[in-house]
């Protein structure tokens, strides 16, 4: 079928470009909310996902679902680094960190009054170098046995004493912060890590939250599982450790997802309303256009054709306007609480290449709701009656 | 004039239906129109000129009756071939000339080349000949509401040949140009017929302009009156 020039779409728009600049702008202000939905999810997906290495495994009792929930006995925690597959360091010990994680409530910077929930971790002598993501940025690492603790930037940032040299109270202790660390975008950048077995008897614990292993292989985790889950002395459940994190920000991811995707789909309405609208009336402002249109020769579908890329047009302009505004949240951080461990955790809007295909599908889709009635209006126009009205 | 009828009209009915009122526009109207002819096409307001020549273009379908047009009975047509039919057999001139607005002299002319399969070059020729005929070679790249009403009649009557149709139907083609502008695209339609040999059926209102014509018939009451003054009204005068 022989289509009405591009042109013809294009600059009918550009003539009318107030209406296609309010109409795009509805369209705009859909797509916008619609992105940073899918970025903040992508942010926080990455974010979680970053915490972990795939050649560590994540150990926590049996149905406890978080670590702060979590309590292992002495006792599994040496069966479990005797597996073979956990890794060897030097001297013939096992690659393991025994980790205790507590909440604490800390003062956010500039309001006193105003405590927000922290996660203080507890590391074993290997707890650093298990996490190569995790780097000392300012100071150096907290000496094992003593009361040094250190402290992620984004903590030091909203939090009040969370300085270098400054002291935190917690556990019924002072803790003297000796370095400030940067954990690559990833959950530990929300958090406070000390010696583990120091903050065992602050507050007096007699079990460790969490373990976590080193395997020697990534490919061993599934023997490693199987070992773990076929030992009858063991309560305890292993993850991979990426696969840990992700799994405590599903409550979360989903919140957001059907919060953002319910509110993108009551906005979209209005947007699609106001396109049809708007092709509407662009169709009834050129009906001695369509009929010359079609007595020239062009087919009905070529009309068709002609107004629903009108409107198609007219969604784009608002995706990109839309987009262009969504990819400017690239430099927020977000902080909020994890509903899993209720404590704060930072994380971005991130925007990827699928995101703005699912976002471009998305204005398209409604561009062409907004377009194929008074598209086919147009279409379905007699001809002689079309050129009587012009 | 062994040539066949550049259009056959047999029997033509055509009726409106206003509400539950049936109001007939054509009754049983039977004529040929020879290839070569320059027609002009007169009579009252409302009795159906416009009508009958929408039937002729293969813009309206009759209720019963045969039209048939270059050899093609256009009531046996879908609409899809009867558009395709259109862009190789009808050029189309209106009162108010019809130009897509946002659209330049040049592309305007264009718009009926885009159904064809011509590539672009030879499209380019096509506009610029038809415009340099119409004398706007010089006006190509202007939008409708930066020209005249005669000139934008020029450039729709640029439109009208660019495919080489054997027919070209106006609807009173001068009905909005001052007496000068007027004369100017008679003489171009008289041009028309007699160096390019196009059929040209012109409805108008205007003495002088049908004038210009070969022949005159005068539609009344929905029938069909030869002029009394003009003696080969029915029959077609041939060519010029
Ligand atoms: N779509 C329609 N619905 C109802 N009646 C119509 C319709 N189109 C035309 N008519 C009627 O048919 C008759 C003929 O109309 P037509 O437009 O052919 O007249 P005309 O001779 O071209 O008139 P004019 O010189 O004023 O242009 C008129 O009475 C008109 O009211
Ligand atoms: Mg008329």
């Amino acid at each position: 079928m022989r289509a009405v020039p591009l042109a013809y779409s294009l600059r009918n728009l550009w003539t009318r470009r107030l209406t296609t600049v309010l109409t795009a702008g509805g369209m705009a202000l859909v797509v916008f909310v619609f992105a940073a939905v899918l970025m903040l999810d992508q942010g926080l997906k990455d974010t979680l996902v970053a915490t972990g290495a795939v050649d560590n495994a994540v150990l926590i009792r049996r149905g406890s679902g978080t670590e702060i929930q979590s309590g292992i006995e002495r006792a599994q925690i040496g069966i479990v680094e005797a597996q073979p597959q956990v890794a060897l360091g030097a001297g013939g010990t096992a690659l393991a960190s025994r980790e205790v994680v507590v909440l604490i409530g800390l003062a956010k910077r500039g309001a006193p009054d105003s405590v927000a929930n922290v996660v203080v971790r507890g590391v074993g002598a290997v707890g650093l170098s298990l996490r190569p993501q995790l780097r000392i940025t300012e100071g150096r690492e907290f000496r094992p046995g003593s009361d040094e603790i250190i402290v992620a930037h984004n903590i030091r940032r909203r939090f009040e004493g969370a300085d270098l040299g400054q002291t935190l109270s917690f556990g019924g202790r002072s803790w003297r912060i000796v370095g400030l660390f940067d954990a690559g975008g990833s959950g530990f950048d929300s958090e406070v890590w000390g010696d583990a077995d120091q903050f065992m008897q602050a507050f007096r614990r007699n079990g460790y939250s969490a373990l976590v292993v080193k395997l020697n292989d990534p490919e061993a985790f599934d023997a490693f599982l199987l070992g773990i889950e076929s030992d009858p002395r063991l309560t305890v459940e292993a993850k991979r450790e990426p696969v840990f994190y992700a799994d405590q920000s599903q409550a979360m991811s989903t919140f957001l997802t059907v919060l953002g995707l319910a509110l993108s789909i009551i906005f979209s309405v209005g947007a699609v309303i106001g396109a049809m609208i708007t092709m509407y009336a662009a169709v009834a402002a050129r009906v001695g256009e369509i009929g010359t249109l079609r007595a020239l020769g062009f087919r009905a579908g070529g009309v068709l054709l002609a107004f629903l890329l009108e409107s198609l047009l007219l969604s784009l302009v608002g995706a990109a306007v839309g987009l262009a505004a969504a990819s400017l949240l690239q430099t927020y951080t977000v902080s909020t609480m994890n509903f899993q461990s209720f404590s704060e955790l930072a994380f971005g809007f991130r925007l990827t290449t699928a995101i703005v295909l699912k976002t471009l599908a998305f204005s398209l889709v409604m561009g062409l709701a907004g377009g194929l009635l008074p598209a086919l209006r147009a279409a379905r126009m007699n001809i002689v009656e079309a050129l009587r009205a012009a | 004039m062994s040539e066949a009828p550049a259009v056959r009209l047999v029997e033509v009915h055509k009726a409106y239906r206003r509400g539950a009122q049936r109001v007939p526009v054509l009754a049983g109207i039977t004529f040929d129109i020879a290839a070569g002819e320059f027609l002009a096409l007169m009579g009252p307001s409302g009795s159906g000129k416009s009508t009958l020549l929408n039937l002729i273009a293969g813009i309206d379908q009759a209720d019963s009756g045969d039209v048939i047009v270059a050899g093609e009975n256009l009531a046996r047509l879908p609409e899809r071939l009867l558009a395709d039919w259109r862009a190789t057999h009808v050029g189309f001139i209106f009162q108010f000339y019809n130009l897509m607005p946002v659209l330049t002299a040049y592309e305007n002319v264009q718009l009926p080349l885009l159904l064809t399969d011509l590539p672009r070059r030879e499209r380019r020729a096509h506009v610029e000949h038809a415009l340099s005929l119409v004398g706007l070679a010089d006006r190509m790249s202007h939008y409708p509401n930066e020209l005249s009403g005669g000139q934008q009649q020029r450039v729709a009557i640029a439109r009208a040949l660019i495919t080489d149709p054997p027919l070209i139907v106006a609807d009173e083609p001068t009905g909005d140009l001052d007496r000068e502008s007027a004369a100017d695209v008679l003489h171009m339609m008289q041009a028309l017929n007699r160096e390019l040999g196009k059929t040209i059926i012109m409805v108008t209102h205007d003495q002088r302009a049908a004038d210009h014509a070969h022949s005159i018939m005068r539609l009344d009451k929905g029938v069909l009156w030869s002029n009394p003054d003009d003696a080969a009204a029915v029959q077609p005068a041939g060519q010029g």
